[in-house]
Order: C-alpha cells, then structure tokens, then sequence
C-alpha cells in the first residue's frame, strides 16, 4: 500500500523533463474550476426574491460574513470574501473521498502552498496596518531578547497550519483504505464471494466520520485560525 | 547478527520508531478529554454561552492537536517514505 498521490501524467523529454503531475493538481484544479463555476451561474439574473443556486449562494455568502464578523470584529469584513473561499475550497478538496477520490488536502505540497499564502497575507497585512518600523518594532515586543522566539512563532505558524490539516486528512484517508482492503480481503478469501461485497455499506460509519465530519470540522478550524491570525497581526500591541 | 540484513534491520527499528513516536497519542488524548470535559462542565453552567465554548473549544483542541499532528507526520514518514534504508 502506498500512501502518496498517483502520478498521471510525466514527461519524460523536452524542456519540462523529470516534471511530473499528480492527481492532487488535476483534481485541485477540478475543484476550483467547479467553484469558479457555481458562482458564476448562482449570480448571473439576480433577483429580489432568490430562487434555486442563487439562494444557496445567498446562504453561504450570510453564513460566512457572519462568521467573519463574530471572529474578527466589523472593521475587517473586508476579509469575507478570502476567507469564504478558503472555507468553500477546503470543505470539498476534503470531502472528495466521499466520491472515492483521494483528497486534494492528504498532500503535503498542496496545504504547504496554502500556507505558504497565507503566511504571505499575514506578513502583508501585519506590514501595512503597523508601517515598516512599526513591523519590525513589534518583534521586540514585550521584551527585546525575545525576538528569535518571536520569528520563531511566525514561521512556524503556516508550518503547523498546514501540517494540520494534511496529517488529518491523510488518516482518515489511510484509516479507510486499510478498511476497504481489509473487507475485500474478507470477503474474497474468508467468505469465498465472487465480488467484495462487504465492502457495499459496512465503511459507511468511516465514511460519514471522515469524509463529512472531519472535512467541515478542518476547514473549519482551518479558517478561524486563518482569521485569528489574521486579526492578530493587524491589532497593534499597543492596544492592549 | 546472523541472517539479517541491514536493510530489514533498519526497516524494522523504524517500524519500532513509528510505534515510539505515536506514544504522543498519549498525552494528547488526556489533554483533549480535559478541555472537553471542562467545557461540557461551562456549558451545563452557562447553557447560551454554548456557541461561543463550542468555537473556542475546537481552536484549543486543533492546537492541541498540532503536536500529535508532528508526531503523526514523522511516523508517517518512517513507514511510507524511510528516508533511512536509502543509505544503508
């Protein structure tokens, strides 16, 4: 059993030699591209009373201002829509193994790379709202020996927000595949059936655990420390 | 050591290593039996405070979680994709 993504497509020659393309980068593509669409089509001929798609988009556009109203305060709502993306991207990436596709997320390049962005508009944000100065003042702040623990403590954070939600997924991914392989084996060798027919509805409760729970509980946690941080590194500490 | 040889031996200290570095699990498990518990108690006490212990309390479990998280990955890594046996 081998725990990495599939590799589909490799080129072997031309100038892209030795490159290759994992069904995480295909299947992460898909997601966004399906994402992309749904809003498209809910917001095209908006109407006063919602109907159909653009009702659903009204919902999760409501729930995700309210969240990042009750997280982060009134001032930074200006950050719904980034977060709401994040949330929306998370919730399926995580959630593909219902449809028996390995997660986008059980790759360690693909939740680094979103660390790695969010990491980026953390120090963005945290350099516009305090000033250059002020940016490199509050690393010294409460005390200034403690300014290696204090880059420390900012590095670090993408790191474990993305080592998070990978080890997270790639559990549930591996719990259920050792499950799967074990019921075949089951019914192929003990019970002698010609198709593994175990296999039909006993993983339901893994399935419904870490294929629905799971994922909405880590895009969850994913995007409320995301705001934490965020909101964090714009109140100055003199605020308090 | 007879009849073993030094890619099985350290295939199998790694397998050791993993088992070792998911003891992690541990105090992990304490800990979040400790917050849920504490916060099921500040619930019972203060019943409309629930969504407000229910978001805070997930923040404290994921941090926690963080540290088992590591131990998860490096065991992980000791079984799937020993960087070791390539240099025996």
């Amino acid at each position: 059993m081998s725990v990495g993504p599939r590799i589909i497509i490799w080129f072997d020659e031309g100038p892209l030699k030795g490159v290759f393309i994992t069904e995480t980068v295909i299947w992460a593509i898909v997601v966004s591209v399906a994402i992309i669409i749904f809003a498209l089509i809910s917001t095209r001929n908006l109407k006063k009373q919602p109907k159909g798609a653009q009702g659903v988009a009204e919902l999760i556009v409501e729930y995700v201002y309210n969240f990042v109203r009750d997280t982060m305060g009134k001032d930074k709502l200006s950050f719904a829509p980034f977060i709401g993306t994040i949330f929306l991207y998370l919730l399926i990436a995580n959630a593909l193994g219902l449809l028996g596709i390995r997660a986008v997320t059980a790759d360690v390049n693909m939740t680094f790379a979103l660390g790695c962005l969010i990491f980026l508009i953390i120090q963005y944000n945290s350099i516009r709202s305090k000033g250059m100065l002020g940016y490199l003042k509050h690393f010294t702040k409460p005390y200034p020996f403690m300014v290696p623990i204090n880059i420390l403590e900012e590095v670090t954070f993408p790191i474990s927000l993305s080592f998070r939600i990978f080890g997270n997924i790639l559990a549930g991914v591996i719990i259920v595949e050792l499950a799967f392989e074990g019921l075949s084996f089951l019914s192929e060798e003990v019970i002698h059936l010609p198709v593994p027919l175990l296999q039909a509805i006993l993983p339901l409760p893994l399935n419904a655990f870490f294929d629905i729970f799971e994922p909405i509980l880590q895009a969850f946690v994913f995007s409320m420390l995301t705001m934490s941080f965020i909101a964090k590194a714009i109140t100055s500490h003199d605020d308090h | 050591m007879q009849g073993i040889t030094p890619e099985a031996f350290v295939l199998g200290l790694s397998a050791l290593g993993a088992g070792i570095a998911m003891i992690a699990g541990f105090g992990i498990g304490l800990g979040q039996g400790i917050a849920t518990g504490k916060a099921v108690e500040s619930i019972a006490r203060q019943p409309e405070a629930k969504g407000d212990i229910m978001s805070t309390m997930f923040i404290g479990l994921a941090m926690a979680e963080t540290s088992v998280i590591f131990s998860l990955v490096v065991a992980i890594i000791l079984l799937f994709a020993n960087p070791l046996v390539a240099q025996v």
